[in-house]
C-alpha cells in the first residue's frame, strides 16, 4: 500500500493540470461526472476531498478510489488591430487522484487523499505577441491530506484534517517587448522553484435532514507557497552594464486560496440522486505576482493580479440504471476571478459553462470502473492586461481570446 | 469491455487535440483583411539603404529583418502576400569584405565607456560577408545601400570588378543578376504585382553629411561626371525616376512612391549644438583681443576696397563671451578666400595667419554641425600644444558644418525631387507617402505610441539608429505603418499596421 501511494505521489509530481484561475476542479471521476458536486453526496472515498465528514457514512469498511484525467486545453489569441495571432501548444495534462478510507468502527473513519486542486500549464509559441508577459508556465501543487471523520449521531457528522502541500513552479517570459542579444535572440528569464511546501487544513460537516436529504459544508484553508531561493536564469542578455541581468535567485509567494463549499443532495425515485454544490473561492488573496530577485541590480518584477473572490454553481444528477451501470451528468457555471483589465495570458480565464457526463461500470461486488467527461466552454472575449509597464508607461496587452477544454477521465474504485 | 474503453479513450484523445478553439472571425481567414484594388502576391521593394534595412552604420541580418519592406511583407501576408526574400548578410557584425580585406566597417553598438557614459562604438569582430560571394536567385528586397537615383539605371552597378574603384556598389554586387545588370532591370524582371520605390535620399544626403564638401551639380545633366558627395541635378533625377516608375508599372503593377525627408529631421545634423563652447572671462577676453584686428580693421578694410560685401563682413565677425554657449570658429569655403590679399599690403600678415583667416567665420545658429564633429570639437589635436583647441583657436573644417547656404542647396534640390515624386504618383495613380512631413513630426514633438514617444533625439529618441541617419527597427516600423496607411487609403485596402513598440531601438553591448 505504501508503495502504491509513493508511486502515485511521484506520478502526480509530473502531472500537469488545467486551471480556472489556476484552480483545477478534477478531484474525482464520479463527482466530476456530476458537475464536480459532492459536498453532500455519500458515495465513495472521493469524499476525502469533497467532505471528509461523509466518510463515516460509507457502507463499506474499506474504500479506495484512484483515477486520472486527460486535460486537453487550448487557448487561441488574436489582435485584429495588428493581425497578431497565437495558439497555445500546451502539453496534455494528466492530473491524478487517490483516496482511501477505512471505517474503524460505527462512529469513526479514517481517510487519506492525494490530489492536485491547483495548477496550470500553458505553453505559447516562444516570442509570440504576449511573450513579454508569458512564454510558458507550469505550476503544480500536490495536496496530501490525512483525514478523520466522526459520527456524532445519525443526523450529524464532522471531519477534517491537516493538509501538506508541495508545489513547484516554472515560468518563462521575455524581459520586455524588444531586448535582444546581438544576434536578435529575445532576452528572457526562466524562474524555477520546486519542493516548495506548506501546511493547511480542511474541516467539514454533514447533516442528514432525512434519509434522502443531505446537507454538507467544507472549508479548505488558504495555503501560501513561499518559494525561497528559486533559480532565475536569464538568457540572451546583451553584454552591457546597462542590462545587468546575471543569473540569480528569487523569492516569490503564490497563494493557493481558501475554498468554502456548501451543498445538498437528494435521493428520489429509488435510483436517482440530485446534487447541488456552491463553491466560493477566496481569490482576493492573489493581489500580485512579485518576483524578488536576490541581485540588487535587477529590478524586482511586480505583476498586478488583483483577483476577486469567485463563485461556482454546480448541479449533478445520478441514475443507477442497472445493477451494472450508474449514469451521471452535470453542469456548472464557473465565475472567473479575473477583473477587467487584469486579463493576463498565463491564466486567460473568463466565465465558463461546463458540461459533464460519465458512468460507473460495476465489475462484480468490489470493483468499479468510473469514467467521466468534461467540456468547458468559454465565450470569445475581448480583454486586456493593463498593468505591464515600460519606463513607467503602461502598455496594455489586448486582444481576443478563445479558450476551450476537453477532459476525459478514467478511474477505479475498490470496495471491501 | 476494457479494450472498448481503451479504444474510446484513444480516439477521444486524438479528437481533442485537433479540437482547437475557433474565433467567430479569425484574422487568418481570407477576407478578414482586404487587399482592395491591389494585388500583393508578389511585392518588390526598390531603393537605397533605407529600403535595405541599413542601420547603425552597417547592413546586418537583424537590421534587414526589420527593414520596412520586410515588416510590410509580413502584414501583406494577411491579404494574399507571398514570400519575401532579402539578400541577407552573412552575420550581425555588418562589415563587408572584398577578397578577404575589409571594405566596410562593422555596425555601431551602444557601449558603456570607461567613464561610465554610454556612446556609440564600432562592434569588434571580423566580418564574414564577402562581396565576391555571389548570392543566387532574385530578391524581393532590391534596396541597395549607397545608391543614388541614377545608380538604379546604371549598367555595371553590380559588377564586382568595379567595386574597388567605386564604379560599382558592393551591396548590389552580391546579388546582381549579371555584371551588366541594373537594379531597376533586376527589379522589373521579377514581374511584381506591387512595388515600393524610395530613392533620391543619397542624391542630397552625401552632400549634406559631408558638410557640403561636394558640388551642387544642378545644371549638369551628366551624372557620370558627378563626384560621390555632389547634389544630383533635379532634371537628371526627374528623368531617371520617371524611367524607374515606368519600368515598375509596365506590367500594370500598383505601388507606392515615397518622398525625401529634410536633413534637419535627422539627428546626424541636430545632435551637436552650434554653440556649446564653454569659455571663462579671461579666455574670452584674450580671444577677443586676438581677433580685434580682424574684426575692426581687416574686415572693414576689405569692405572698403570692395573685396567683400558688408554682409560677408558681418558674417565673418568673431566674438566670444564668458559663457557656456560660444559658437566655434570654422572655415567656410563659401566665403571669399582672402588669404592672398592678407599677405600683401596694407595687411602684410604672415602666411600662416593669413591662411587661418582666409575663409574664417564663426559658426552661427543657421548652421548645422554634423554628428562626427562631437568627437572633434574642443579637442587638442597636438598634444604638445594645449592652446590648439579645435573650434576655439583652430577652425572647425568645412566638412563638419552644413552652412545655411549649403542647406539651401539641399532644400532646393530635395524640393524639386519631391515635386517630381508627387507629380508622378498622381499621374500614375500610385500611392504617395509624404515621408518628409512624417519625419518632421517625429523631429518636432514626436509621435505617441503604446509605450512612449518616438522622437529624433539621438540614442534615446527611439527613431534613429546610432549612425544618426538611418532609422532603428522602431523607426522602420513607423515607416512601414505610414506606407500601409497610404496603401489602405489609395487602394481601399485594410492591411493591419504593427505596434511600433514591439520593435527595438539601439542595441546595447560592450565589446
Amino acid at each position: 500500500m505504501k508503495k502504491v501511494l509513493l508511486l502515485a505521489v511521484f506520478a502526480l509530481a509530473s502531472a500537469v493540470t488545467y486551471a480556472g484561475g489556476y484552480r483545477v476542479s478534477l478531484q474525482g471521476n464520479k463527482s466530476l461526472a456530476m458537475g464536480h458536486t459532492g459536498v453532500a453526496v455519500i458515495n465513495s472515498s472521493e469524499s476525502v476531498f469533497f467532505n471528509p465528514a461523509a466518510l463515516v457514512y460509507l457502507e463499506d469498511k474499506f474504500n479506495i478510489s484512484a483515477g486520472i484525467h486527460g486535460v486537453f486545453s487550448n487557448i487561441a489569441y488574436q489582435d485584429a488591430e495588428t493581425g497578431a495571432n497565437a495558439r497555445t501548444d500546451s502539453p496534455v495534462g494528466t492530473p491524478l487522484y487517490l483516496y482511501a478510507s477505512y471505517q474503524a468502527n460505527d462512529w469513526l473513519a479514517f481517510g487519506l487523499g492525494v490530489y492536485t486542486p491547483y495548477g496550470s500549464s500553458v505553453e505559447y509559441e516562444d516570442d509570440w505577441a504576449g511573450s513579454h508577459l508569458v512564454n510558458n508556465i507550469d505550476l503544480q501543487a500536490i495536496y496530501i491530506q490525512p483525514t478523520v471523520s466522526f459520527k456524532i449521531n445519525d443526523k450529524l457528522s464532522v471531519g477534517g484534517g491537516p493538509i501538506y502541500v508541495t508545489g513547484s513552479v516554472n515560468f518563462n517570459r521575455n524581459l520586455n517587448r524588444t531586448l535582444t542579444d546581438l544576434e536578435g535572440n529575445r532576452a528572457n528569464v526562466t524562474v524555477d522553484a520546486s519542493g516548495v511546501s506548506n501546511w493547511g487544513w480542511v474541516a467539514s460537516a454533514m447533516v442528514n435532514l432525512t434519509e434522502d436529504l443531505h446537507i454538507g459544508a467544507t472549508y479548505r484553508s488558504e495555503i501560501i507557497l513561499d518559494a525561497e531561493d528559486g533559480d532565475a536564469d536569464f538568457e540572451n542578455v546583451p553584454n552591457s552594464p546597462l542590462t545587468p541581468f546575471a543569473d540569480t535567485t528569487f523569492n516569490a509567494s503564490l497563494p493557493l486560496p481558501a475554498e468554502m463549499t456548501v451543498g445538498m443532495s437528494y435521493d428520489f425515485c429509488e435510483n436517482w440522486t440530485f446534487a447541488f454544490d456552491f463553491n466560493r473561492t477566496f481569490w482576493d488573496v492573489y493581489e500580485s505576482l512579485d518576483l524578488d530577485f536576490a541581485n540588487p541590480e535587477i529590478p524586482d518584477s511586480k505583476n498586478a493580479r488583483n483577483y476577486k473572490n469567485s463563485s461556482i454553481y454546480r448541479f449533478g444528477m445520478q441514475y443507477e440504471a442497472t445493477k451494472m451501470f450508474t449514469l451521471r451528468a452535470g453542469y456548472y457555471f464557473d465565475e472567473s476571478p479575473v477583473r477587467e483589465g487584469y486579463f493576463a495570458p498565463e491564466t486567460p480565464r473568463n466565465d465558463s459553462n461546463n458540461f459533464t457526463a460519465g458512468l460507473t461500470v460495476n465489475l462484480g461486488e468490489h470493483l468499479q470502473i468510473d469514467a467521466s467527461f468534461l467540456y468547458s466552454h468559454f465565450k470569445e472575449v475581448d480583454a486586456s492586461y493593463n498593468y505591464y509597464f515600460e519606463n513607467g508607461v503602461a502598455v496594455p496587452f489586448k486582444g481576443t481570446y478563445k479558450t476551450n477544454a476537453f477532459v476525459p477521465g478514467l478511474g477505479l474504485t475498490y470496495k471491501l | 469491455m476494457k479494450n472498448i474503453l481503451k479504444y474510446t479513450f484513444a480516439v477521444l484523445a486524438v479528437g481533442f487535440v485537433s479540437c482547437e478553439p475557433e474565433f467567430d472571425s479569425p484574422v487568418t481567414d481570407d477576407g478578414f483583411y482586404t487587399s482592395g484594388s491591389a494585388d500583393f502576391s508578389k511585392y518588390v521593394s526598390v531603393g537605397n539603404s533605407l529600403t535595405a534595412g541599413y542601420a547603425d552604420g552597417a547592413l546586418y541580418i537583424t537590421g534587414q529583418n526589420n527593414s520596412y519592406p520586410n515588416i510590410m511583407a509580413q502584414q501583406f501576408s494577411f491579404v494574399g502576400g507571398g514570400d519575401f526574400t532579402q539578400p541577407l548578410m552573412n552575420d550581425n557584425l555588418g562589415g563587408l569584405l572584398l577578397g578577404g580585406s575589409q571594405i566596410a566597417e562593422n555596425r555601431f553598438v551602444l557601449a558603456v565607456g570607461p567613464n561610465g557614459n554610454p556612446g556609440p562604438v564600432r562592434l569588434d569582430g571580423m566580418p564574414t560577408t564577402d562581396v565576391s560571394n555571389k548570392l543566387s536567385g532574385s530578391f524581393n528586397n532590391m534596396g541597395v545601400p549607397g545608391a543614388k537615383s541614377f545608380h538604379l539605371v546604371a549598367p555595371g552597378y553590380g559588377n564586382v570588378a568595379g567595386v574597388p574603384t567605386g564604379a560599382a556598389n558592393p551591396y548590389f554586387a552580391r546579388f546582381a543578376s549579371s555584371e551588366s545588370a541594373t537594379v531597376i532591370g533586376d527589379a522589373a524582371a521579377q514581374n511584381a504585382t506591387f512595388f515600393t520605390l524610395w530613392i533620391g535620399n543619397n542624391d542630397i544626403l552625401s552632400y549634406a553629411t559631408s558638410g557640403g564638401a561636394g558640388v551642387d551639380q544642378t545644371g549638369n545633366l551628366d551624372p557620370t561626371s558627378y563626384g560621390s558627395n555632389d547634389i544630383t541635378d533635379p532634371n537628371v533625377f526627374a528623368a531617371v525616376y520617371s524611367q524607374q516608375v515606368d519600368a515598375l508599372t509596365a506590367n500594370g503593377a500598383k505601388g507606392v512612391l515615397v518622398n525625401i525627408p529634410e536633413v534637419t529631421s535627422i539627428p546626424y545634423f541636430t545632435t551637436v549644438p552650434t554653440n556649446a563652447i564653454p569659455l571663462d572671462a579671461a579666455t574670452a577676453a584674450q580671444l577677443n583681443a586676438q581677433f580685434a584686428a580682424y574684426n575692426n580693421q581687416i574686415l572693414p578694410g576689405l569692405v572698403g576696397i570692395g573685396l567683400i560685401s558688408a554682409e560677408e563682413a558681418a558674417l565673418r565677425m568673431i566674438n566670444f563671451s564668458a559663457s557656456l554657449n560660444n559658437f566655434p570658429i570654422m572655415t567656410d569655403d563659401d566665403l571669399t578666400d582672402i588669404t592672398t590679399v592678407l599677405q600683401g599690403p596694407p595687411f602684410n600678415l604672415p602666411a600662416q595667419l593669413a591662411a587661418l583667416l582666409g575663409q574664417l567665420r564663426q559658426v552661427n545658429a543657421n548652421d548645422l554641425i554634423v554628428l562626427p564633429a562631437s568627437s572633434v570639437l574642443g579637442s587638442t589635436p597636438d598634444p604638445n600644444n594645449p592652446q590648439g583647441v579645435i573650434g576655439v583657436s583652430i577652425p572647425l573644417t568645412d566638412q563638419y558644418v552644413l552652412a545655411a547656404s549649403e542647406q539651401a542647396r539641399v532644400t532646393a534640390a530635395s524640393t524639386a525631387y519631391n515635386a517630381t515624386i508627387q507629380a508622378l504618383a498622381g499621374a500614375k495613380n500610385l500611392a504617395f507617402v509624404d515621408a518628409k512631413a512624417a519625419l518632421s513630426r517625429v523631429a518636432n514633438g514626436g509621435i505617441v505610441y503604446d509605450g512612449g514617444l518616438l522622437t529624433s533625439q539621438f540614442v534615446t529618441g527611439g527613431a534613429f539608429s546610432l549612425d544618426g541617419v538611418h532609422p532603428t527597427p522602431r523607426g522602420y516600423a513607423y515607416t512601414a505603418n505610414l506606407i500601409i496607411q497610404a496603401i489602405n487609403d489609395t487602394y481601399d485596402a485594410t492591411i493591419p499596421k504593427v505596434h511600433i513598440g514591439n520593435y527595438g531601438t539601439v542595441t546595447v553591448t560592450n565589446n
